[in-house]
C-alpha cells in the first residue's frame, strides 16, 4: 500500500520532467532526424538517403565554417576562463558579506536585458561613428574615424561578454568551498604564489572550470545573434548557415542535417576535451 | 450623392456582417502595409478584427510551410515567389476571382499578376503594392555610382553595403550585361550566370562594409555616413531624403528591379470572407492612398495615386524618368529549385576572403 503510494508520488514528480523531455526535446529531434534523411529528387519527391550529410563532408565551405566556429568558440572559452578566474577568485576569497553580494550582483546585471540589447550596445560602442571611435578622435589618438565592428575581434569581445556569467558562477561556487586554511598551510610550508595556485587552487576548482568551460563553449558554438551582428560580412558562423538553409533557402533537409552534425561534432569536442584534461562528466557534475 | 453612397455601403456592410459573423483576420504582411488607421476603419466598417504579423518573403514561406499553410488567413508574398512555393509546398488556396472587385484594380497589373501566379489553371495571387529596388546613394559623396557594378569602384571602397540575397545576384547580372530572367528556365544556363556573378561579387567583397539584413540597419548606415552607396529599396531612399537631401534613390542604368507584393490566401486559412473583405477594402482608392503614404510605395489600386502626398510623388518622378520606368526589370515567377542554386552561390560569396 505504502509502496504503491510512493510509486505514484514518484511518477507524478517525474511526469513534468518526462513531458518536458519527450515533447520538447526528444520528439522534435526525432522529427528533425527524419527530415535530415530525406533527399530531394524533384518537386514534392523525396528519397531516404544520407545525401544531406554527404554534402557537409564534400563541400569544403561547410566543413571550414564548422572548423572556424569551433576554434573561435574554443578561443572564446579560453579567454573567458582567463578573465573570469581572477574575477571569481576575488569574489570568492578576497571579499566578505555585503561587498561579495554586490560584486556578484554586478556580474549579473548585464543579464537583466536580453542578448539582443546587449549586442546592440556593443554595436553602438564599436561602430565607426560610435562611442569608442569618437572618444579616440576627441583624445587626438587617431585622426579619422576607426571601424572596430565587423571583424573577428568584435565577435570575440561579444562572445566573451555574453558568456562571462556562466564561467564566473560555477567558479565562485567551487572556490567558495575551498578552505582558506589549506591556502595558509601552503604558504606555511614555503609555497610560492604560483605553486599554490597550481597545486591547491586549480585542482580544487577543476570541476568548476570544466563545467564552466563546457557551458561557455556550447553557448558560443550555438550563438547566433552575436557573430551575425558583430561579425558583419565575415561573420560566417555555423548557426548562421543553419538559419540560412531553413529560412532563406527553404532547404529544411540540409538544415536538419547541419543541426545534427552540430550536435554530434560539438559533443565530440567536449568528449575529447574531457579526455585530454583527465576529467569525467560524472566527476564534474557530481561535485 | 456621396452620403447616399456611404449610406448604401453602410447598409450593405451591415447586411453582410449580419449574414457572415465577424471573424479575426490573421494577416501576414510587410511593415507599413497595414497602418493602424486603416485597420481601425476596416474594423469599424466590417466588424472583423485584424491581427497583423510583419514579415518578409522568405519568412512568410517558411512560416506557412511549417504549418502546412495554417496560422494565417491572408499573406502578402511577392508575385514571383508564389508559383514556386505553391508547387513545392502547397501552402496557398486558389483565389475566387468572383469575390474580388476587379474594378478596383489597374487592369494591366491584375492581368500580369494573374499570369505569374497561375499554377495548373488556378490563380493564387492578386496585386497589392509594387515598388523597385535599385541604388540608394549619397549623391554628395558617391555621385559616380550609377549602376550596380559601380558599387565595386575604388572611389566608394569600404563605404558600400548590400544584401547577400537574390536581388543582389539579379541586379549584378543585369549590370554585367547578362539576362538572368531569360536563363530561369534552364538550370545550367542559370548556373553559368550565377558563376560569373559570384566571381564579380567575391572580387567586390573588399569594397563592402557589411551586408545588411533589415531596412532599419541600412537606413542607419546611410544616415550616419558610414555607408555612401548601397543597394536598397526605393522607399528607403525617399525616406532618407527627408532627413538628408543628398541621399536619394537612383534607378540603375541596367534597370531597377521591380516587384509586386500580392495577396495570397493560405491553404488552411479560416477566415476567407474577412480576407476578401480586406482585399476589397484596402484596394479602394482612398484607403490605397493612405497605405501609400505610410509604406511609401504605390499600389495597384485604380486611382489610388490621386490622394498621395505631393512630396512623395515628386521624389518618385525625380528618381524615375520615363525611360527608367520603362527599363524596370519585373521579376518573373521563380521556378522551383533555383533558390538552391542561388543559396550555394551566396554561401560561397559569404565564405570567400
Amino acid at each position: 500500500m505504502t509502496s504503491d503510494k510512493s510509486k505514484l508520488g514518484f511518477i507524478l514528480l517525474l511526469a513534468p520532467l518526462l513531458i518536458w523531455l519527450i515533447t520538447l526535446i526528444v520528439l522534435p529531434h526525432v522529427g528533425m532526424f527524419l527530415v535530415s534523411l530525406r533527399e530531394k529528387t524533384g518537386i514534392r519527391e523525396y528519397e531516404t538517403s544520407f545525401a544531406n550529410y554527404a554534402v557537409f563532408f564534400n563541400e569544403p565551405l561547410y566543413w571550414n565554417t564548422f572548423a572556424r566556429t569551433a576554434y573561435m568558440s574554443i578561443a572564446a572559452t579560453a579567454l573567458t576562463l582567463l578573465i573570469g578566474f581572477p574575477v571569481a577568485y576575488y569574489i570568492a576569497k578576497l571579499t566578505r558579506g555585503r561587498t561579495k553580494t554586490t560584486l556578484f550582483l554586478m556580474c549579473l546585471i548585464p543579464f537583466w536585458v536580453s542578448e539582443l540589447v546587449r549586442t546592440f550596445g556593443w554595436m553602438i560602442l564599436l561602430r565607426e561613428t560610435g562611442v569608442l571611435s569618437s572618444f579616440l578622435q576627441y583624445l587626438g589618438v587617431v585622426s579619422g574615424p576607426v571601424e572596430f565592428l565587423y571583424n573577428d575581434a568584435a565577435i570575440m569581445t561579444g562572445l566573451v561578454y555574453t558568456s562571462m556569467l556562466f564561467m564566473v558562477v560555477p567558479l565562485v561556487t567551487t572556490l567558495d568551498s575551498l578552505d582558506d586554511s589549506l591556502i595558509e598551510a601552503g604558504y606555511d610550508l614555503g609555497g610560492t604564489n604560483w605553486s599554490i595556485l597550481r597545486e591547491i587552487i586549480i585542482p580544487h576548482a577543476m570541476p568548476g572550470i570544466v563545467s564552466g568551460c563546457i557551458v561557455v563553449f556550447m553557448l558560443s558554438l550555438g550563438n547566433y545573434l552575436t557573430p551575425i551582428l558583430l561579425g558583419g560580412k565575415d561573420s560566417l558562423w555555423f548557426t548562421g548557415l543553419i538559419y540560412n538553409q531553413f529560412i532563406t533557402r527553404f532547404n529544411w533537409e540540409l538544415g536538419s542535417a547541419f543541426g545534427f552534425l552540430l550536435l554530434g561534432l560539438s559533443s565530440l569536442i567536449v568528449f575529447l576535451a574531457l579526455k585530454l584534461s583527465g576529467q569525467s562528466l560524472g566527476k564534474t557534475m557530481g561535485r | 450623392m456621396k452620403t447616399t453612397l456611404m449610406l448604401s455601403t453602410a447598409a450593405a456592410m451591415m447586411l453582410s456582417s449580419v449574414a457572415v459573423h465577424a471573424d479575426t483576420l490573421r494577416l501576414l504582411t510587410w511593415g507599413g502595409y497595414a497602418p493602424e488607421e486603416v485597420i481601425a476603419k476596416f474594423e469599424a466598417e466590417t466588424g472583423h478584427t485584424v491581427e497583423v504579423t510583419k514579415s518578409n518573403n522568405e519568412e512568410m514561406i517558411a512560416k506557412l510551410r511549417a504549418t502546412n499553410g495554417g496560422g494565417f488567413d491572408l499573406a502578402q508574398p511577392s508575385q514571383d515567389r508564389i508559383a514556386g512555393a505553391q508547387a513545392e509546398f502547397g501552402i496557398y488556396k486558389p483565389i475566387d476571382m468572383s469575390k474580388i472587385d476587379k474594378n478596383l484594380f489597374i487592369p494591366s497589373m491584375l492581368e500580369a499578376t494573374k499570369i505569374y501566379t497561375t499554377l495548373e489553371g488556378d490563380v493564387y495571387g492578386v496585386p497589392h503594392v509594387w515598388g523597385t529596388s535599385g541604388l540608394v546613394v549619397n549623391t554628395a559623396e558617391a555621385a559616380g555610382v550609377q549602376d550596380y557594378t559601380d558599387l565595386c569602384g575604388a572611389d566608394v571602397a569600404g563605404k558600400v553595403s548590400y544584401r547577400l540575397k537574390r536581388p543582389t545576384l539579379i541586379g549584378f547580372a543585369f549590370s554585367m550585361g547578362l539576362d538572368p530572367f531569360a536563363a530561369y528556365a534552364d538550370p545550367d544556363a542559370y548556373q553559368e550566370v550565377l558563376d560569373q556573378v559570384e566571381a564579380k561579387l567575391i572580387d567586390c567583397k573588399a569594397n563592402v562594409k557589411t551586408y545588411w539584413d533589415g531596412g532599419d540597419e541600412i537606413k542607419n548606415l546611410l544616415r550616419s555616413g558610414e555607408v555612401t552607396a548601397s543597394m536598397a529599396w526605393d522607399t528607403g531612399g525617399w525616406q532618407l531624403n527627408d532627413d538628408n537631401k543628398d541621399i536619394t534613390f537612383v534607378a540603375p542604368k541596367a534597370g531597377a528591379l521591380g516587384w509586386i507584393d500580392t495577396f495570397a490566401i493560405p491553404s488552411r486559412g479560416r477566415a476567407d470572407e474577412a480576407a476578401y473583405a480586406w482585399i476589397n477594402f484596402v484596394m479602394r482608392p482612398d484607403i490605397a492612398a493612405m497605405i501609400t503614404n505610410t509604406a511609401g510605395n504605390f499600389t495597384a489600386s485604380q486611382g489610388g495615386d490621386a490622394g498621395v502626398d505631393a512630396a512623395l510623388k515628386e521624389k518618385y518622378q525625380a528618381s524615375f524618368t520615363p525611360e527608367a520606368l520603362n527599363n524596370i526589370k519585373w521579376y518573373p515567377a521563380v521556378p522551383p529549385g533555383l533558390e538552391a542554386l542561388e543559396g550555394a552561390t551566396l554561401d560561397r560569396i559569404n565564405a570567400a576572403k
